[in-house]
C-alpha cells in the first residue's frame, strides 16, 4: 500500500472555553483534522495526549506565547462567561478585554480565520420586537440590562475587528438557546429541573438547538472564512410554556405584572436557573432567522424540538 | 391533557378540525409558526367565535370569494367599535368560507403583547404585533393579513364620527406593492353600534398605558353586522412620492368608503 504523498499539513487551532460541554463536543470533532490547543480561563482541563490544554487568563503575558509556539492557523472563541457567571466585573474583564487581547494576538500573529459564539440575548427581549429577527438588527439589550452589556460589548468589539482586519476572516455566531445532554447554561438547568418557573399569562416563542446541531454549526463555521454575523437557530418554534410541558416540568406561575413585582421576586429567590435580569426573555419572544447562516454554510439542524424535550422528560433528575 | 381532549371533543366537530388541517400553514413540528399561531388554539376560537358570528352580530357578509385562495393579501378595512370585533368577524367569514378557506393574520395594537394572557391568546390565533417588519415577513410567506389603516383613530373614535373614515396609514401601500400583494378593501357595517362612546378620558388612558379610554355601556350590544369584500386591487411596485402613494391610499379608501355606502344601504334596522 503506497502512503499519500502530499497531504496537506493539519491546520493548528486554538479553541478557548475547553471546559464547556459545547466546546469539548467541538474538539472531538476536529481533534482528527486539526491541531488542537484548548485554553480555559476558569480551570485546565484534560484532553488527552494529543491536545495541549491549558488555563490561561487571556489578560495575562503567556497568552502571548502560546500563539509565539504554535503559529494558530484559527482560533474559535467558545469562551464567552455567560451572564449567569462570576460578577459583572469580572465578567467584564474576560469578556470584553480579554476577548480584545485575543483578537490582537489574532491580528499579529497572522491567524486567518476566527469563530466567535455569541447569544441571542444581544439582541434583548421587548414587546415590541418583531419575529424572525435578522442579524442587522439593533442590539437592544444593552439599554435594558446591565448584566448582558459585556455580551453585547463582545460583540461590538467582534465587529469593528471585522472591518478593521478583513484578513483576519471573523465569524460572529448568534445561536438561539443552546440545550441538550449536559448543557448547564441558564435554559438547561431549567428543562433538566423538576420545577420551573414561568411568568403568569406569557409563554413567548422560542426556539432550540441541541447542543450537537450547535457544535457542528461551529465546526462548519470554522471551515469556511465567510467573514459577518449569524444567526443560529432551526426554523423551528414553540412556545416557553409548552416546551416546559413537553419536559415534564411542573410550571411554577410568578406573578409576572407589574414588572417591579417579579423583579423583586426573582431577586430575592435568587434562582440561578431563572435570574431577574432575563425576566422578560421568558414574557417576550425574541424569536431569530437563521436561514443566512444554514445557506452560507449549508448547515440544517438534525435533531428535532421533539427529540429535544424528550431527552429533559427521560431524565428528569439534577444532571 | 384528558381534560383538555375532552372539551375539545365538546367544543370541536371531526369536521371542523379537518377543515382546518386541510388549510396549510407554514408551521413547524410542534404547530407553532414564529409568530406564536398555533392550529389547535385556532380550532377552539373558530368553534368560539361561529355562535358570536351566527347568532350574535347575525353576520351577513357579501364578496368574500374576492379574497384570491393563495398569495398575499392584504385585507384592508374600515375600523370601529372600540374593541377589535370587526377584526375577528372579518377573519371569520374568511376562515369559514365554503370555496378555499384561508386562515388570515391580523396585525394588532402595540398594547396587547404587554397584556398578560391576552397577547398570547390573540398571537395562537393569528394575531400579530402590528409591526412593518413582521407584515413584510408574513406576505413573505403568502399569508392574508386584515390591516386596519386607521389603527387607534379608527377603533377609539366617537359615536358621532360613525362611519367617517380617519386618517390612513400609508405602510400598508408600500408593503403592497413591494410583495405584490392583492389589496382587498372590505367596509364593515354594524360594528360601530356595538359599543357606542360618547367620550374619551384621555387622562384616564394615559395613566393605565392603554389608547384611549371610551365613555361607553359595559356592554357590547347585538348590532346586525354586515361586511362587503370589494374586487382585488393590485398595485405595481416603483419608485413613487410620497403623493403618488397618497393617491393610491386614497383610492383604496374610495373603495372602502363605496362598500361602506352599500352597507349601510342594505342595513334595513340596526339590531
Amino acid at each position: 500500500m503506497k502512503a499519500h504523498t502530499s497531504q496537506p499539513p493539519k491546520p493548528n487551532v486554538l479553541v478557548t472555553g475547553a471546559a464547556g460541554a459545547l466546546t469539548q463536543q467541538v474538539i472531538e470533532r476536529l481533534r482528527k483534522t486539526c491541531n488542537l490547543v484548548a485554553v480555559d480561563a476558569r480551570k485546565r482541563v484534560e484532553l488527552g495526549d494529543d491536545i495541549p490544554s491549558y488555563c490561561i487568563d487571556f489578560n495575562k503575558r503567556t497568552f502571548e506565547d502560546l500563539f509565539r509556539r504554535y503559529k494558530f492557523d484559527s482560533v474559535i472563541h467558545l469562551g464567552r462567561i455567560r451572564s449567569s457567571q462570576l460578577s459583572r466585573m469580572r465578567r467584564y474583564n474576560a469578556n470584553v478585554l480579554g476577548t480584545q487581547k485575543l483578537l490582537d494576538l489574532s491580528q499579529k500573529y497572522g491567524v486567518r480565520r476566527v469563530v466567535v459564539l455569541s447569544t441571542y440575548h444581544v439582541y434583548g427581549a421587548m414587546a415590541y420586537n418583531p419575529a424572525l429577527i435578522n442579524e442587522s438588527a439593533p442590539l437592544k439589550s444593552a439599554g435594558l440590562s446591565a448584566d448582558l452589556i459585556d455580551s453585547v460589548e463582545l460583540e461590538s468589539l467582534a465587529s469593528i475587528y471585522l472591518w478593521r482586519y478583513p484578513e483576519l476572516n471573523i465569524s460572529v455566531l448568534r445561536p438561539c438557546n443552546i440545550v441538550g445532554p449536559s448543557v448547564r447554561n441558564t435554559m438547561g438547568r431549567l428543562l433538566a429541573s423538576p420545577l420551573a418557573p414561568v411568568m403568569a399569562g406569557f409563554s413567548p416563542m422560542m426556539q432550540f438547538i441541541h447542543i450537537d446541531d450547535m457544535a457542528d454549526a461551529i465546526v462548519l463555521a470554522s471551515q469556511k472564512p465567510t467573514r459577518g454575523i449569524f444567526n443560529v437557530a432551526p426554523s423551528d418554534w414553540v412556545a416557553y410554556q409548552r416546551a416546559l410541558d413537553l419536559c415534564g416540568c411542573t410550571r411554577i406561575p410568578i406573578p409576572s405584572i407589574p414588572p417591579v413585582l417579579p423583579r423583586l421576586i426573582l431577586r430575592t429567590m435568587g434562582l440561578k436557573r431563572f435570574p431577574a435580569y432575563l425576566m422578560d426573555f421568558f414574557k417576550y419572544p425574541v424569536v431569530i432567522d437563521g436561514r443566512a447562516f444554514e445557506k452560507e454554510f449549508g448547515f440544517t439542524p438534525k435533531r428535532s424540538l421533539k427529540e429535544i424535550f424528550r431527552f429533559y422528560k427521560d431524565n428528569k433528575k439534577p444532571l | 391533557m384528558s381534560l383538555l381532549s375532552f372539551v375539545k371533543s365538546l367544543l370541536i366537530s371531526s369536521e371542523l378540525d379537518e377543515q382546518i388541517n386541510r388549510i396549510r400553514k407554514p408551521i413547524g413540528t410542534l404547530g407553532y409558526d414564529p409568530w406564536g399561531y398555533n392550529n389547535e388554539a385556532v380550532k377552539f376560537g373558530f368553534s368560539l367565535v361561529k355562535p358570536i358570528y351566527e347568532k350574535y352580530f347575525r353576520t351577513e357578509a357579501h364578496g368574500v370569494d374576492h379574497i384570491p385562495a393563495e398569495g398575499p393579501v392584504l385585507i384592508i378595512g374600515n375600523h370601529s367599535g372600540q374593541l377589535p370585533i370587526d377584526g375577528i368577524l372579518v377573519g371569520y367569514a374568511l376562515a369559514s368560507r365554503k370555496k378555499n378557506p384561508r386562515i388570515p393574520r391580523a396585525m394588532i395594537e402595540r398594547f396587547f403583547p404587554t397584556v398578560p394572557w391576552l397577547g398570547n391568546l390573540l398571537n395562537e390565533v393569528g394575531a400579530v404585533l402590528g409591526d412593518p417588519v413582521n407584515c413584510a415577513r408574513m406576505l413573505a410567506n403568502n399569508e392574508a393579513i386584515i390591516v386596519f389603516p386607521e389603527g387607534v383613530r379608527g377603533s377609539g373614535k366617537l359615536y358621532r364620527d360613525r362611519y367617517k373614515l380617519q386618517r390612513f396609514g400609508v405602510g400598508f401601500m408600500h408593503l403592497a406593492m413591494k410583495y405584490n400583494a392583492a389589496v382587498v378593501p372590505v367596509g364593515v357595517v354594524g360594528c360601530e353600534e356595538t359599543i357606542p362612546a360618547i367620550a374619551n378620558i384621555k387622562p384616564l388612558a394615559k395613566a393605565l398605558g392603554v389608547p384611549y379610554a371610551p365613555v361607553a355601556l359595559p356592554i357590547v350590544l347585538p348590532a346586525k353586522v354586515h361586511l362587503n369584500f370589494g374586487p382585488p386591487m393590485y398595485f405595481e411596485g416603483g419608485d413613487l412620492s410620497d403623493a403618488e402613494i397618497d393617491k393610491r391610499v386614497e383610492k383604496v379608501k374610495t373603495q372602502i368608503n363605496r362598500l361602506i355606502e352599500k352597507g349601510l344601504t342594505e342595513r334595513k334596522r340596526l339590531f
